[in-house]
């Protein structure tokens, strides 16, 4: 017990500093301090969870039906043009996507085997599995059936994830400067965290809309009482205007879309009312100054996720490859159109699944309770253990005091997220700290009775419960484990706080607190032990 | 100076003696608390059922049933209201609409906000959630796969480095400390959330290190008393470690005292949790864990393989 040596006391003295030091900018962080920390040395922060910061958390999830109509429109569109124009011709017909499955007729029987043969070779396999992304098969001997497959499904979901994580965070931060967490989760899940966002719904309608523009020439040969009634000419489709006030009939060749856009910012007309400004790339400047050309004075339609927002007449061909877009923007709507479109088009719909949000005020007040409650806790504890064990408290409550700095410090070297179930985590660890010395402490007390000296007694005490800290320690980090694996949300955030603690308090409530007992004998040598 | 001893030293309680008093009240009790949970069952937050939460804080305390007269007049749904804390926070709790277009829930909310505020000017909306059907769906999975496996693991884990009669004890003492836990929960109808999880996983993880401390003390005497009784030999091991037991629950029980009376009224569930759990765990660790030791038909002779092993350490123990 005696024997510790020199760099033993090194070490552990080195850690504890360390830890000590990575906690100062997280403590004085939101204080006067906080800016005299030198810029040189290293500022690990802890961060700050939603229902401490206050903000918005969404959980949205990919629509995965609206991901079976768009690649079924897709595949629709290859078929077609791989049929008709690929070597030798195929006559096909009756094409249809009816029931989630994209079925033709081939005119030629004798065609079929060969139709079906560029078929497969347009579906690609699925990893190892030997499944392919469409299922095809031969039905009534002359119609081909295009099936997803539940992997081809799958697979698409997750292609279309990382670009809709990259367009969700340039929608919510477009300068690429706020605090905003956007991360995928489980294939299919994008989670959004902004914090100091009080209004959801704005922060929705940025991240949920789609965003797909297109540019349509205006079916002026088809009759306005049939359109009414939903029904257009053959190359035409009816849609609704965006305020839902009337039909249109539009051709349903796209002229130009939002995929050829380089740049949208919201400006004003002439008149002063808010429009969406567009740049498009030398091909769509290219196709939109050719169409123009072509169909000078009559209109076209501006589309934004199948709703005309305008159908604005084409005065002279517009062909700098810029464009207004009006529609009843106000200002706000504008630019949130603008950030859709410059943000780029989501490959998939989002539905939000999960929404919560903390105002700022109650997240301050979070703050304010868990540390007055911190304080009281570790000093009553503090006292607890003075009153109970003298000088082995005093180490006792050293150590916890070193603990509760050294658990911060851990935390911001992680950057883990502090939340106020964490909070919770980190006022129990300080009160089931000193169980740990509670052990040991016990120990040394009991051994004194059977009658063994000072030294042997605190020896013994040490080793005798150091096995029985390991054991309740590992059950301990189990449940955390197994709670950071599980948990989700709360759970997750007190594990992290738990699990960092368990670590921590076991080096300093044992390893420390021997190096000081071992200090204090070497120096006194007491012959009789009050504890 | 003399220190506070709240154990006496030298403590020979029977426990042991008294323990088929004690496992007929604690199967009452734990079957009380099952029934409780059949019939009254758990109030469960929106994290499990989906829904919609709001929490408002007023200027002046809250009459709830005015509250509820208002809401329920704007026929968004059955509405559950609950005093949080104080008087003068409520939060309101209401169904998911019918409608699933993306702005639903958003229209919902904003009419009760809307509506309160009108009647109750200068109220605050501090706090709003929104869970769908399907994440509460898996929200119940997870939540109960971690209670389950963290029971699991931690009963194997304690069969492997001792006996299985260990595994067993302690397994049923910790799902003695679970089923009482949401007894209570059924019995208050404190709202039951995902934090309560978080509570739940940490009683038994508390809980299991009480035994484990029993438990190691149990098999080191084992060894050294091989002659003892096994009765007598629990009792002694129960008797030792006593003050240990009771400090550290009294040191866990200051701490969560404090953050019961100044943490704030979302943790107050929580932290009635935990506390309720920390007494319960400390008591089945004395009455339930230990002395089911003795009907399991623990073998107080020290299995044949134990000597040749350094104490303490080594090889799961097989059973002998």
């Amino acid at each position: 017990m005696l024997d510790f040596p020199r760099w033993k006391i090194w070490l552990i003295s080195l850690t504890i500093a360390v830890g000590i030091f990575l906690s100062i900018p997280s403590l004085i962080a939101g204080t006067p301090l906080a800016s005299s920390w030198p810029k040189w040395l290293p500022h690990y922060k802890i961060s700050m969870g939603l229902d401490l910061a206050g903000g918005s958390h969404l959980l949205l999830e990919a629509d995965a039906r609206d991901m079976d109509k768009t690649r079924l429109a897709a595949m629709e569109d290859s078929v077609t043009t791989e049929l008709r124009r690929g070597d030798p011709k195929i006559a096909i017909g009756d094409i249809s996507t009816q029931g989630g499955r994209l079925s033709f007729m081939v005119r030629d029987p004798s065609q079929v085997d060969a139709a079906v043969e560029r078929m497969r070779a347009m579906t690609r396999p699925q990893g190892m599995t030997g499944q392919r992304d469409w299922d095809v098969q031969v039905v009534d001997t002359t119609r081909v059936v295009l099936t997803p497959t539940a992997s081809g499904s799958k697979q698409a979901i997750e292609n279309a994830m990382s670009v809709a994580r990259e367009v969700v965070r340039r929608r919510i931060d477009p300068g690429g400067t706020k605090e905003v967490t956007v991360i995928t989760q489980g294939g299919n899940r994008i989670l959004v965290q902004v914090p100091g966002v009080e209004d959801p719904e704005a922060l929705k309608q940025l991240i949920g809309q789609t965003a797909r523009l297109e540019f349509k020439l205006v079916d002026l040969t088809a009759d306005p009482a049939q359109v009414a009634q939903g029904r257009a000419p053959a190359g035409s489709q009816v849609l609704t205007m965006a305020d839902g006030s009337s039909k249109i009939a539009v051709k349903r060749r796209v002229m130009v879309s939002g995929e050829q856009l380089t740049d949208a910012k919201q400006s004003f007309d002439q008149d002063g009312r808010p429009v969406v400004s567009i740049t498009f790339n030398s091909t769509g400047a290219r196709r939109f100054g050719r169409v123009t050309q072509e169909n000078v004075n009559k209109p076209f339609a501006i589309i934004l996720d199948d709703k005309v927002l305008s159908a604005p007449n084409i005065n002279e061909p517009i062909l700098g490859g810029q464009a207004q877009i009006s529609g009843n923007f106000t200002v706000e709507s504008a630019n949130q159109l603008a950030v859709s479109l410059a943000s780029g088009k989501l490959p998939v719909k989002l539905n939000v699944i999960e929404e919560r949000t903390v105002g700022p005020e109650l997240g301050k007040d979070s703050i304010q309770k868990g540390v007055v409650a911190s304080i009281v806790a570790t000093l009553a504890v503090i006292i607890f253990m003075l009153i109970t064990y003298g000088r082995f408290g005093v180490y006792a409550d050293i150590a916890l005091v070193i603990n509760a700095f050294v658990i911060i410090g851990v935390m911001a070297l992680f950057n883990a997220t502090l939340t106020l179930p964490g909070i919770a985590g980190f006022i129990l660890t300080i009160g089931a700290a000193v169980d740990a010395n509670v052990l040991i402490n016990e120990r040394i007390r009991e051994e004194q009775r059977r009658g063994r000296g000072v030294i042997q007694s605190i020896e013994f005490g040490y080793k005798e419960a150091s096995r029985t800290i390991f054991e309740a320690n590992t059950v301990h980090a189990i449940s955390g484990v197994i709670m950071l694996a599980l948990g989700s949300g709360p759970v997750r955030g007190f594990a992290v706080v738990l699990l960092i603690g368990i670590i921590t308090s076991v080096f300093t409530a044992v390893y420390f607190t021997r190096m000081l007992v071992a200090l204090w004998l070497r120096r006194v040598r007491p012959r009789v032990l009050n504890i | 100076m003399r220190h506070l001893k709240l154990i006496p030293d030298n403590t020979n309680i029977g426990f042991v003696k008294l323990r088929y008093w004690a496992f007929g009240i604690t199967a009452a009790l734990t079957l009380g608390a099952m029934a409780l949970v059949g019939i009254r069952g758990l109030n469960l937050g929106v994290d499990f059922v989906g829904g919609l939460m709001i929490e408002a804080k007023f200027q002046q305390p809250a009459h709830l049933d005015t509250l509820r007269g208002t809401i329920d007049s704007l026929g968004v749904g059955q509405s559950s209201l609950q005093q949080f804390g104080d008087p003068k926070t409520v939060s309101i709790r209401l169904p998911l609409p019918h409608e699933t277009d993306s702005g639903a829930t958003n229209r919902v909310v904003a009419k009760v906000k809307a509506a309160v505020e009108q009647t109750n000017p200068g109220v605050q909306f501090t706090r709003s959630d929104t869970v769908s059907g399907k994440v509460s769906g898996e929200l119940i999975r997870n939540g109960l796969l971690a209670v389950f496996l963290a029971v699991f693991a931690i009963a194997i884990f304690s069969w492997l480095r001792y006996e299985w009669q260990f595994g067993v004890s302690t397994f049923v003492a910790i799902a003695h400390d679970v089923l009482m836990t949401l007894g209570f929960f059924a019995l208050t109808r404190m709202e039951f959330d995902l934090n309560i999880v978080a509570a739940v996983l940490t009683i038994i993880s508390y809980s299991i290190n009480d035994k484990i401390v029993i438990d190691d003390r149990i098999r080191e005497n084992l060894r050294k008393y091989r002659k003892m009784n096994l009765g007598n030999l629990i009792d002694l091991s129960v008797n030792e470690t006593l003050p240990r037991t009771v400090m550290t629950s009294l040191t866990i029980l200051l701490a969560l005292g404090a953050l019961l009376i100044f943490g704030g009224h979302v943790l107050r569930g929580f932290t009635s949790a935990m506390i309720l759990g920390i007494i319960i765990g400390t008591y089945s660790s004395i009455y339930v864990s230990s002395s089911l030791l003795i009907t399991l038909g623990l073998s107080s002779g020290p299995p044949p393989a134990d000597e040749a092993r350094p104490a303490g350490r080594g090889e799961p123990a097989r059973d002998s």
